[in-house]
């Protein structure tokens, strides 16, 4: 009997979590915000989902139910996927080593 | 135009790409990398997405516009926001990733073929479960992060709202959610869906509104975690590796913060959750013993005097420096200080300010060194040694009686040594409780010296008589 496909993403779904309880707890406390804004920009990959269900329409009908959930959830992880990578920008610049003057 | 199996590779690399954004965030040094890692991963998991669908009617036109206007929109938030306002944009943040999940899962419910997960009514059983789920989570992770961001943002009342049978109500909707889902799965009726996504809209209000302001960290983490959850839930639906592996890492990563907010609290995941803490105020009996017991105050030109003749400071920062902005001006007092040779360093616990790192990010704003910063752990010795610790905008993170009453809520909770040093300053507004309502007996010790006065003014003013 063949392997149901579920399997194999359950499978990576179950790796993931420990590859992100290893790597999460080797995250520096001080970067605890931008590991926030950080996760918050990735988990806008959600996209991919709008963008399928926006395009899901043919050439007459741009705009039916579905397609409009796809577009209005385009925009909302739109603006986290740019606001959440360049926040965690604008904050990861901000941390800076001690100036050599303080020799 | 691609094959499935190369868009399928592609995601995996981008999946692998959001592995490295946050393994870079394990110093300050590599994290700048790894957030270009984020956005490759993200730039290819779309550009694939385009070309694996290859539809090139006038949606993807309207597809484009929408995604430059929430682009331009997201753009100018992240440009614009202040700092000291991190917690609720965050927040606001969950709240968007937990919409356009729901939104994402009622299109692939209301068209399941553009998907391929078969016709409308006779969607596969395994891709209802999961898109159901996704639903749910998202629907909570919505409301819920509304709700903790208008309390952050001071538009509610930051104050647990507690009625009864809350619990018990809550554990009903919980069980309804599955019942509705069970009943779903039976009769693919798209009136059960909706009863799924309306009951949890209610959950996630019903979920975060017990809980208080200062258990905010928490909050926070929790509902990264869940935004995290949905999306991995959405990703089983549309069988999307880069989607799985972003939703188990945010949705671990959340209940790791999580874990560690409660931990440096000493307070149980599920107490946290179920609320009400430190809604009780017995005032009554505080002001009796404000009366009773002396306290120490002083101003500027003291506080001035005791650190100039210091050899070593420790600051200790708390959620009052942030709502006073005093940030920068505690920055200048610090220069001020070093130019005496005075040492001077940082103290911060996990649970300082609303959300896990907050004070980190504000000091860092104010162009403070992050060598200069240092956790709980590695600097409560040295307080022993110390000669002055200024506590600002701290309060209950300090309080002496979580080592000794075991009475008191917040007993066994790690907590700052502050009162080790050999003079304390206190920089508060007025002798009122903390967050968790008892009184601090730090005010009261012999070498306390209280300087009441608003965070940002008192250090202008100590600024000032540096000189």
């Amino acid at each position: 009997m063949e392997i149901d496909p579920f399997i194999f993403r359950l499978s990576i779904f179950i790796l993931s979590i420990f590859i992100g309880y290893y790597v999460v707890w080797s995250v520096t406390p001080s970067l605890h915000t931008p590991l926030m804004s950080v996760t918050n920009a990735i988990s806008s990959v959600i996209i991919v989902g709008a963008i399928i269900a926006a395009l899901a329409g043919s050439s007459e009908t741009v705009f039916d139910i579905s397609s409009i959930f796809g577009f209005i959830a385009i925009v909302l992880a739109a603006v986290n996927i740019f606001g959440g990578f360049l926040v965690t920008q604008r904050m990861l610049q901000m941390y800076k080593k001690k100036k050599d003057k303080n020799k | 135009m691609i094959s499935p199996n190369l868009s399928a590779i592609f995601y995996l690399v981008s999946g692998i790409l959001f592995i490295l954004a946050l393994r870079g965030l394990s110093s300050p040094d590599t994290s700048r990398q790894g957030n270009y890692f984020g956005i490759a991963g993200m730039i290819i998991a779309i550009v694939v997405t385009f070309l694996s669908i290859g539809n090139f009617s006038n949606s993807l036109v309207y597809v484009i516009i929408v995604l430059i206007i929430g682009g331009a929109i997201g753009a100018f938030i992240a440009f614009k926001i202040p700092m000291t306002a991190m917690p609720e944009l965050v927040a606001g943040f969950h709240s968007l990733v937990g919409l356009a999940a729901v939104f994402v899962a009622i299109a692939a419910f209301l068209n399941p073929e553009a998907f391929n997960l078969g016709f409308v009514g006779q969607i596969k059983l395994a891709s209802l479960i999961e898109m159901s789920i996704g639903a749910a989570v998202g629907a909570i992770t919505f409301s819920g992060s509304i709700i903790a961001f208008l309390k952050l943002r001071g538009i509610m009342s930051g104050s647990p709202i507690i009625f009864g049978g809350q619990h018990f109500l809550n554990l009903i909707l919980g069980v309804g959610i599955f019942v509705s889902i069970f009943f779903l799965c039976k009769t693919q009726e798209s009136n059960i869906f909706w009863t799924v996504v309306m009951i949890s809209f209610l959950v996630g209000v019903l979920l975060i509104i017990p809980i208080g302001g200062a258990d905010m960290p928490v909050v926070i983490s929790m509902l990264n975690s869940y935004s995290g959850w949905a999306a991995a839930g959405i990703g089983f639906t549309l069988e999307n590796t880069a989607l799985i592996i972003t939703g188990a890492l945010v949705g671990s990563s959340g209940a790791i913060l999580s874990y560690i907010m409660c931990k440096a609290m000493n307070r149980s995941f599920f107490s946290v959750i179920l609320g009400g803490f430190g809604a009780d105020n017995s005032a009554n009996d505080k002001n009796e013993k404000r009366d009773q017991k002396p306290v120490k105050s002083g101003n500027a030109e003291d506080a001035a005097f005791l650190m100039k003749n210091a050899s070593s400071v420790i600051i200790v920062p708390g959620y009052g420096m942030a709502v006073a902005q005093a940030q920068h001006a505690l920055r200048e007092m610090v220069d001020k200080l070093k130019k005496n040779d005075i040492k001077v360093t940082y103290a911060i616990h996990p649970v300082a300010g609303r959300m896990p790192g907050h004070m980190n990010v504000l000091l860092a704003e104010a162009n403070v060194p992050y060598d200069e910063v240092f956790e709980l752990e590695d600097i409560n010795n040295d307080f022993a040694n110390s000669d002055v610790a200024f506590v600002i905008g701290a309060n209950d993170v300090t309080n002496p009686v979580a080592k000794t009453d075991p009475k008191s809520p917040i007993f066994g909770m790690p907590v700052l040594d502050v009162e080790k040093c050999k003079s304390v300053l206190f920089v508060k507004r007025s002798l009122s409780p903390g967050y968790a309502g008892i009184d601090n007996e730090l005010f009261y010790k012999d070498n306390t010296l209280m300087l009441f006065a608003d965070a940002k003014k008192m250090t202008e003013d100590i600024v000032k008589n540096l000189d």
